[in-house]
């Protein structure tokens, strides 16, 4: 007993203020290393990659196949980002990325629903409070462990996936391909930002960690099945077709449809994806597209540069981003809002 | 109230309103450096909202807290690195071990490892949880947790140490050593504690000053036999034992002023308005008898603190 009181100083005053803490930084940390040792982390890891490894395997021998018959390869540009976006005929297994836009709010629902709730559950967070860290800290630290994990996992699989296709097919892939790539990337880790807040926010505001589990994951199922139908009840009540129909008014309603669903994070990631890695997508306006595809338009068919690609999603990845902020931040509000003891 | 150089904790007027209800209502009390302080009252009395506020966790409605000199409102955060608090219920990470679980306290308190490693080996050899350190802190039992609990909140080396229900769900045994442990932390290391208790037996032997608090409000404070002497005095309470106690029993009736003599298993207890030792000892003595045991009984904290609730008309004792 008496050999610690040398160590203690039990009468000096108070530290100076630190001007900055970094707390966060230490909250992250551990989150981090928890979840690549969590049992979920394992679990996701072996169905997103079995999926995506599979699909990207089938694409390789369709693609292989085509540039064979074309000769040579490197003509074609973006074929090698066809690896990520083909779907060859007959196969059953959907694309690289639709894989990874139906299975990416998976990761950030199942790093985000137990944040703070879990902690209460456990007993934790007064404990975690009481020590010198701002409150913010808590969720700050929370939110960037999560996403780097995320990220880290998404693009450790695109590259395993790169390699694999670029075995299969033998296709070199141009600064324009990488390019696009990782800004594909770069959106996606953003798109499961936004289900990563959303699950937090539940955490946040229910109490049991089932509970916001349940509701993020049921959002995520009336996102993806119902906003179609949703859009479209809305749009026909918003500019309705007359009995005739003519041009204007389907043209008018489909514009409607498309403009009511990029309120869904879905649709705008969908969006974004096509785009950033198809280069022949030129716009997704309605009447654009049509005119486009009519024969005496005059246009010719033909990949975008990367710029005018990226002018092309410029909206749909703000729409992401501003989605993922407000989600975020209606947690870390409720968050800070909260008692300790609720 | 003013603060002196002495104060640890100093509130003032602190009030915690929630819509309808008062949670803590113009709490005034003051706790010196170095001393154990028991926050006693029942559940649902205010005393987890009041540390909440002292730590700078919970938002006083009107009033102040001062802790080491500092608003805790504020100061959050300098308050925090001087205040080591287990909380009610002490929960840890199920899946860290013990050890892991108070080294992520000292990396979120800026201690280096070169520091907090032998720090944290240190007090868990005084606790006597050296041995569990490297289990995962989901295989502890509740006594464990606690004391796992006050190690935790001392790898800062906190001046104040704030308890909260330190007791609840730990055997009487293990309550005990804990309350020990408490005690030896202040006269070893000087820190001032603050412990909260609706367990008033417990914790009424090691705490210097308590304060009793129902429903929001203090209504008492100050050394336990204080208390007794102030509110109480009625009747005392003798114990006796003799060698023999046929003729005790007549001799006993001489003697003016005792009202019940209640005859338990191996000993008598005397009920009279005051104390009546010399008298009784004189008659015995008189008599030859001979005198095995004489006490007179001290008011436990459990029937001052029955006696405040029932004066305060809840009589609820959990």
């Amino acid at each position: 007993m008496a050999e610690l009181t040398e160590a203690v100083e039990t009468t000096s005053p108070p530290r100076p203020p630190e001007r900055f803490t970094m707390g966060w930084r230490v909250v992250a940390a551990k989150e981090f290393s928890d979840h690549l040792l969590s049992i979920r982390f394992t679990i996701l890891i072996v169905i997103v990659g079995l999926a995506a490894v599979a699909a990207v395997y089938t694409a390789a021998g369709g693609i292989r196949e085509a540039a064979e018959q074309i000769g040579s390869s490197d003509d074609i540009p973006g074929l090698f980002l066809k690896l990520f976006t083909v779907t060859p005929e007959g196969s059953r297994l959907p694309a690289f990325f639709a894989g990874i836009a139906l299975l990416a709010p998976l990761f950030g629902i199942a790093f985000g629903f137990d944040a703070v709730n879990g902690e209460r559950a456990q007993g934790t967070l007064p404990r975690l409070l009481s020590q010198p860290i701002y409150r913010d800290d808590v969720i700050n630290g929370k939110f960037v462990a999560g996403l780097s994990v995320i990220g880290l996992t998404i693009t450790t699989l695109t590259m395993v996936v790169a390699g694999i296709g670029l075995l299969r097919i033998g296709v070199v892939p141009n600064f324009s391909d990488i390019a696009r790539l990782l800004i594909w990337l770069l959106v996606t880790i953003v798109y499961v930002g936004f289900w990563l807040a959303l699950a937090t926010l539940f955490s946040v505001l229910l109490r049991r960690a089932s509970t916001s589990a349940l509701a993020a994951f049921a959002t995520w199922v009336v996102a993806s099945l119902f906003a179609l139908l949703l859009v479209g009840i809305v749009a026909d009540i918003v500019s309705p077709i007359s009995q005739e129909g003519n041009a204007e008014e389907v043209i008018e309603n489909a514009r409607t449809q498309r403009n009511l669903s990029r309120v869904f994070p879905q649709a705008l990631y969908q969006e974004a994806t096509v785009a950033l890695l198809e280069p022949e997508q030129r716009t997704f306006d309605v009447l654009g597209l049509l005119i486009l595809q009519s024969p005496g338009s005059g246009a010719i068919p033909g990949p975008l540069s990367l710029e005018q690609s990226l002018l092309v999603v410029w909206p749909q990845v703000t729409g992401l981003i501003a989605l993922t902020v407000l989600c975020f931040a209606a947690a870390y509000v409720s968050f800070m809002r909260q008692e300790v003891r609720a | 109230m003013t603060a002196t150089a002495e104060a640890a904790i100093v509130t003032e007027g602190l009030t915690k309103r929630y819509e309808e209800l008062v949670a803590v209502d113009h709490l005034d009390f003051q706790i010196s450096k170095g001393e154990i302080f028991g926050l006693l009252g029942p559940n649902g009395a205010g005393k987890t909202t009041t540390i909440l506020m002292l730590l700078g966790l919970s938002e006083p409605t009107e009033g102040q807290a001062r802790v080491v000199d500092l608003d805790p409102t504020r100061h959050p955060l300098e308050v925090k690195r001087v205040v080591g608090y287990v909380p009610d219920n002490v929960g840890f990470y199920p899946d860290l071990t013990g050890r892991q679980n108070l080294e992520y306290t000292a990396k979120l308190n800026r201690i280096s490892s070169e520091v907090f490693e032998p720090r944290i080996q240190t007090i868990l050899e005084q606790i006597g949880l050296a041995d569990a350190a490297d289990r995962p802190a989901g295989t502890y039992s509740r006594g464990m947790r606690q004391r796992l609990g006050i190690t935790d909140a001392l790898v800062k080396e906190p001046q104040i140490l704030i308890l909260d229900e330190p007791t609840i769900g730990i055997d009487p045994e293990g309550t005990r050593e804990l309350l020990e442990l408490i005690r030896n932390l202040r006269d070893d290391r000087g820190v001032t504690v603050l412990l909260s208790s609706h367990l008033l037996h417990q914790v009424q032997s090691i705490c210097d000053r308590v304060g009793i608090f129902v429903r929001g409000r203090m209504i008492a404070q100050g050394p336990v036999r204080e208390l007794a002497a102030r509110h109480v005095a009625e009747e005392v309470v003798t114990e006796l034992a003799v060698t023999n106690w046929e003729r005790a029993g007549e001799a006993l009736w001489t003697v003016p002023g005792i009202k019940r003599i209640d005859r338990q298993a191996d000993h008598w207890l005397l009920v009279s308005e005051k104390d009546v030792r010399p008298e009784v000892s004189k008659v015995l003595v008189e008599r030859g008898i001979g005198i095995l045991h004489l006490r007179r009984r001290d008011e436990g904290l459990d029937e001052i603190y029955t006696r405040y609730f029932e004066e305060e008309g809840s009589g609820r004792i959990n």
